[in-house]
């Protein structure tokens, strides 16, 4: 993880099946058993599956909360510019119309509200996302590259309070995936 | 109740459905996640290209030679060089801009719009169109930084903090335009390289040489397909999709009024932002179609890019088509409402002055050729298609023209009128333009997936399953 620092041991077990349902019933069933640090991948966004592994937000809500702070600061900021440049800084004469004409800055406010707010949505979600990560152990995995055609897959973290590594892959191994590796650091 | 007779045995179906209460589908069935995968990647991996995307490669790098030759000529001499002069000061700058920006605005109306309305046969072309949007918006650009005459002052344009303690002027609808316009290439970029990352990241597991690997990787950003990642990666999309859609209605809203808030005859109209936003929609499906008609059949991409896609962008150029049609009779109907004489001037002028031609020829592709999309058999054929997405090309663009030097050629003085025609360097500007759009076309469907592998593959029947489908 830190600059530096080269970890070593095991990561988890990773256990690799072939169908969207394959991989949603078995994260429930580690779920159901107690696990609480894993991780699914998919080559495409399964409903729901974010729940499985042990993710609490729901609906859109941090997203969101992101992307109107971000637009409330960009609507504001924007506004705030126009009429600090054409009331205070250097205010113009334009037709005997009043220095703080605030209707004709209301589609650069509202354009800079949304450049803000898309700017929120793109960097805040890769931020949560820990994005980016060029390293990550579950590369190591040789047959990982298929997780972005076809494949899916469950890894159990090693941090994960109840792991042990012959109870996990006995555990993955009943779930009929088709193959059950461990994970290097 | 379980005695009842099923519906379909009271009344068997004796006779074949006729053809065309059949469904086309947006994927061709027999697809798997793998297929889909390959076959659009492929494109991409593979080490040749088709005979014809060379030939388009070295014709539309003639086109960027001729627009770096004309900007090298506009910088030494300046704007001159173009047939404007007074009366008529803006000619094919701000012309070439607007047609380009509508051309951009179906691309965001195909991936933001059409995402929000669930129209789930969008997945196959809303990567394509976006790529069209950004080269659209990039060659709309040139303009009006060029048209400045010192490109080279263009960042006076931004408001920042200058020892000529000077700010620009906030209530000037060409600042506006800067916003507007720099927001929009900005988001629709971000758009288009969000929806990227998972297609990168299977580019980077699929490819075979290094170089490939290194960049396809770090373009990716460590894309691993996450489960909690791809909770935040859909709910990002769709807001980032919420958010372009009033972005773009305000981007041409914008661009109207740089015509709207003048006091000219033929400009000074409220009905100009929703005209302008159906007619940017309406130019810029008929380019999409332009576009993809060659290209699926270029890289055999029919199972993915069906009948349907074409049917229906044939449908919505109908019916902004029809909006852009109304727009014109209520021209002509406020002109005359108005009770104003110039008003009125400029409407017969437009149509029976000097440049009366460019207004029949208007007419023809903006208000008769799509009617032909009025007919199935149109719909459904790729040659009728693309001869009505043709016509559109040239009617969005005469339509500019005939907004734009029309109502500026005769002034409200007679010794004030003028005439105003494009020079050479003035059409060898348009046709670099051209150039650079289809050359960063080509570029793209060489170097990147041109349909978003990932949300093909979530239209396969095998995605839809649910863990109760274990036993059904």
């Amino acid at each position: 993880m830190a600059i530096g620092k080269v970890r070593t041991g095991t990561y988890g077990v990773i256990a690799e099946f072939s169908s969207p349902a394959d991989l949603t019933a078995a994260a429930e069933a580690a779920r159901d058993a107690g696990y609480t640090e894993m991780d699914a991948f998919s080559p495409f966004p399964i409903h729901n599956l974010h729940e499985a592994v042990g993710m609490k937000s729901t609906g859109l809500s941090s997203m969101s909360a992101l992307v109107l702070i971000g637009g409330i600061i960009g609507g504001i900021g924007g506004f705030f510019m126009c009429w600090y440049a054409n009331v205070i800084s250097y205010p113009l004469n334009i037709g005997g119309k009043p220095f703080n004409s605030w209707p004709a800055w209301i589609p650069i406010t509202f354009e800079c509200a949304i450049l803000m707010a898309a700017f929120a949505a793109v960097f805040g979600m890769l931020a949560l996302n820990g994005l980016p990560m060029p390293y990550h152990p579950v590369f190591n995995v040789k047959r990982f590259d298929q997780a972005s055609r076809d494949k899916f897959f469950l890894v159990i973290q090693a941090r994960d309070p109840k792991f042990d590594l012959d109870t996990v892959w006995k555990f993955l191994e009943a779930l009929h995936p088709r193959e059950v590796v461990d994970v290097p650091w | 109740m379980p005695d009842q007779t099923p519906a379909h045995e009271i009344r068997p179906v004796t006779q074949e459905i006729p053809e065309r209460f059949i469904p086309v589908p947006t994927v061709e069935p027999g697809h798997t996640f793998a297929s889909v995968t390959d076959h659009i990647s492929a494109i991409v991996l593979r080490k040749k290209m088709p005979f014809l995307w060379w030939v388009g490669l070295a014709a539309s790098c003639f086109g960027v030679m001729v627009l770096t030759a004309t900007i090298g000529k506009l910088v030494l001499v300046g704007v001159g060089i173009w047939g404007i002069n007074h009366p008529i000061g803006w000619g094919f700058d701000i012309l070439n801009f607007v047609w380009w920006i509508g051309i951009g605005h179906a691309g965001t109306l195909i991936s933001a719009i059409l995402l929000l309305l669930r129209q789930e046969w969008r997945t196959s072309i809303n990567r394509f169109a976006e790529a069209m949007t950004l080269f659209a918006v990039s060659a709309a650009g040139l303009y009006p930084a060029l048209h400045t005459g010192r490109p080279w002052y263009d960042f006076w344009l931004f408001p920042y903090p200058n020892t000529m303690t000077l700010w620009p002027q906030f209530r000037s609808p060409l600042m506006w335009d800067v916003f507007a316009v720099s927001t929009y290439a900005t988001v629709s970029a971000l758009f288009w390289y969000v929806g990227l990352i998972p297609d990168l990241a299977t580019l980077r597991d699929r490819a075979r040489g290094k170089i490939a690997r290194v960049i396809y990787g770090m373009l990716s950003l460590g894309w691993r397909g996450s489960a909690k990642h791809w909770f935040r990666y859909e709910s990002t999309y769709l807001l980032l999709a919420g958010l372009s859609t009033p972005l773009v209605l305000s981007v041409h809203t914008i661009v109207s009024f740089d015509f709207a808030v003048a006091q000219l005859p033929g400009w000074h109209a409220t009905f100009f932002p929703p005209y302008f936003v159906a007619g940017a929609v309406y130019a810029g499906f008929a380019m999409v179609l332009t576009l993809a008609i060659p290209a699926r059949k270029m890289f055999h991409l029919e199972d993915f890019i069906t009948m349907k896609h074409l049917e229906n962008m044939g449908k919505i150029m109908l019916a902004t088509g029809l909006i852009v049609f109304y727009s014109y009779c209520m021209e002509a109907f406020f002109a005359y409402y108005s009770g104003n004489n110039f008003e009125r001037y400029m409407w017969i002028n437009r149509v029976s002055g000097p440049y009366w031609k460019m207004y029949a020829m208007l007419i023809i592709c903006n208000g008769v050729a799509p009617q032909m999309m009025w007919f199935r058999r149109m719909r459904t054929s790729t040659a009728g298609l693309f001869a009505v997405a043709m016509f559109v090309n040239v009617g969005m663009w005469l339509e500019r023209f005939v907004i734009i030097p029309t109502s500026l050629h005769r002034d409200f003085l007679p010794s004030s009128w003028g005439m105003y025609h494009g020079t050479r360097w003035d059409w060898g500007m348009f046709i670099g333009s051209m150039g650079l759009f289809f050359f960063l076309l080509f570029l793209f469907v060489r170097f990147l997936p041109m349909i978003s592998i990932f949300e093909m593959r979530t239209m396969l029947p095998e995605a839809q399953a649910h863990p109760e489908g274990h036993e059904a």
